[in-house]
């Protein structure tokens, strides 16, 4: 099981592989759609990247509920 | 007492290659005067620049026999060599009579047997399949299979999320026997389907009586599903991936198209496989898109005759496809 800061660390290395944004932006109070520009697609790969690698499940409609880093954090917290 | 069978064949090969396409270019800026939308927005999301859209006066069973008559002129045959029409077609308006029969008719192909296939995106390598194994049962020699499209018909004009994304074209081949088990040019095809998730792209028979797709679970099921599909192709076919000069996927998206490749270099494909991105100035045609690439790419010297493609078509159903075949 995984703790706060590792996922979010992991969720960073997620999110700068997908979408070419820098670790260090990634930070829980960013939105992903309009601070970090990450579009629908971008995210279903996000998700199902985070899906391998902290054995949670991520649907698409949980998926939009997930608008910053710190709700998709907690949100794989809860579920893992 | 036993029934007689044909001698049965080592197999089957693609022979020729044909395309066809309307003449009418809709750009995503002509799109953008219609919905809310833009070039970019566009390039970003599915990676076309423009599409073939059909005027009203050019049918489905058009583009279908214009692409079946250049895939014959390509392979050498006469119509009258040919003895099987499958057309693999998701958008007739009406589903009495099929497309297949009026095509040969068009093309001057005799009495042929002759049915339409409906496997949406998939349709292509369906038909392919089937094509390849009624040749090497004996059930027919000489095969045109073609994917045949007249999206248009279908596309809400008001719906950005999908009217920007498909089009209409025809792609076509013919396939025939190979004498020897060294002349096979198409491998055992992997194929299957999910109706579980049969809603996810479909008509809204209740409502606009147009396609829908939901764009996020399509691209989910896409982008994880499809490679595995594509690596149990090369499989079947004896074949690792690092032997696969060329990939042509179902141009559905060039990010789907794009994912698929990653996934298959990961799995030991060579960074120099050439991956068809016709998409970009075709848009998705469904099931005429892989054979369109196929034929495109050829002509434009990015694949020659004798390499080793690998197929897969994935779509409506949903459903799914793959093979390996040696470019004619």
């Amino acid at each position: 099981m995984a703790d706060t800061a590792e996922i979010l660390s992991g969720l960073a290395e997620i999110v700068e592989e997908v979408a070419g944004i820098d670790t260090a932006e990634v930070t829980a109070d960013k939105s992903f759609v309009d601070d970090l520009d990450i579009d629908s697609l971008s995210m279903v790969e996000i998700a199902v990247q985070a899906e391998d690698k902290f054995g949670v499940k991520i649907p698409d409609d949980q998926l939009a509920e997930l608008k910053t880093v710190g709700d998709a954090v907690s949100y794989i917290e809860k579920n893992q | 007492m036993s029934l007689r069978l044909p001698a049965a064949v080592p197999g089957a090969k693609i022979i020729g290659l044909g395309s066809a396409q309307p003449d009418h270019v809709v750009t995503n800026h002509d799109l953008a005067q219609r919905v809310e939308t833009s070039d970019q927005w566009i390039r970003d999301r599915v990676g076309i620049v423009e599409r073939r859209i059909a005027k009203d006066d050019t049918s489905l069973v058009d583009l279908a026999a214009e692409a079946g008559s250049r895939a014959l002129k390509d392979s050498g045959l006469e119509p009258t060599d040919v003895d099987t029409v499958i057309v693999a077609t998701c958008t007739m308006t009406a589903p009495i009579p099929n497309a297949a029969a009026q095509t040969a008719d068009r093309i001057g192909i005799t009495a042929p047997a002759a049915f339409d296939l409906n496997a949406a995106c998939a349709g292509f390598c369906y038909g392919l399949g089937t094509a390849a194994d009624l040749i090497r049962a004996g059930s027919a020699r000489n095969v045109l299979v073609i994917g045949a499209e007249k999206l248009s018909d279908w596309i809400d004009w008001d719906d950005r999320s999908t009217c920007i994304i498909f089009a209409d074209a025809a792609g076509a081949a013919v396939v025939t026997a190979a004498r020897t088990p060294e002349e096979v040019g198409v491998g055992p095809v992997a194929w299957g389907s999910a109706g579980d998730q049969a809603a996810t792209i479909r008509i809204l028979e209740e409502s606009t009586n147009k396609l829908w797709q939901h764009g996020q679970a399509v691209f989910r099921w896409a982008t994880t599903r499809i490679a595995p599909v594509a690596l149990d192709a090369v499989a079947k076919a004896g074949l690792t991936p690092a032997d696969i000069d060329v990939l042509v996927p179902h141009q559905a998206n060039l990010r789907i198209v794009e994912a698929v490749a990653k996934r298959l270099r990961k799995d030991g494909a060579r960074e120099d496989m050439r991956v068809a991105d016709d998409i970009v100035h075709s848009g998705n045609t469904s099931s005429a898109s892989i054979p369109m690439a196929l034929d495109h790419m050829r002509a434009a010297g990015t694949v020659r005759s004798g390499e080793i493609a690998l197929l897969v078509g994935f779509g409506a159903g949903l459903s799914y496809a793959g093979q390996v075949v040696v470019v004619p």
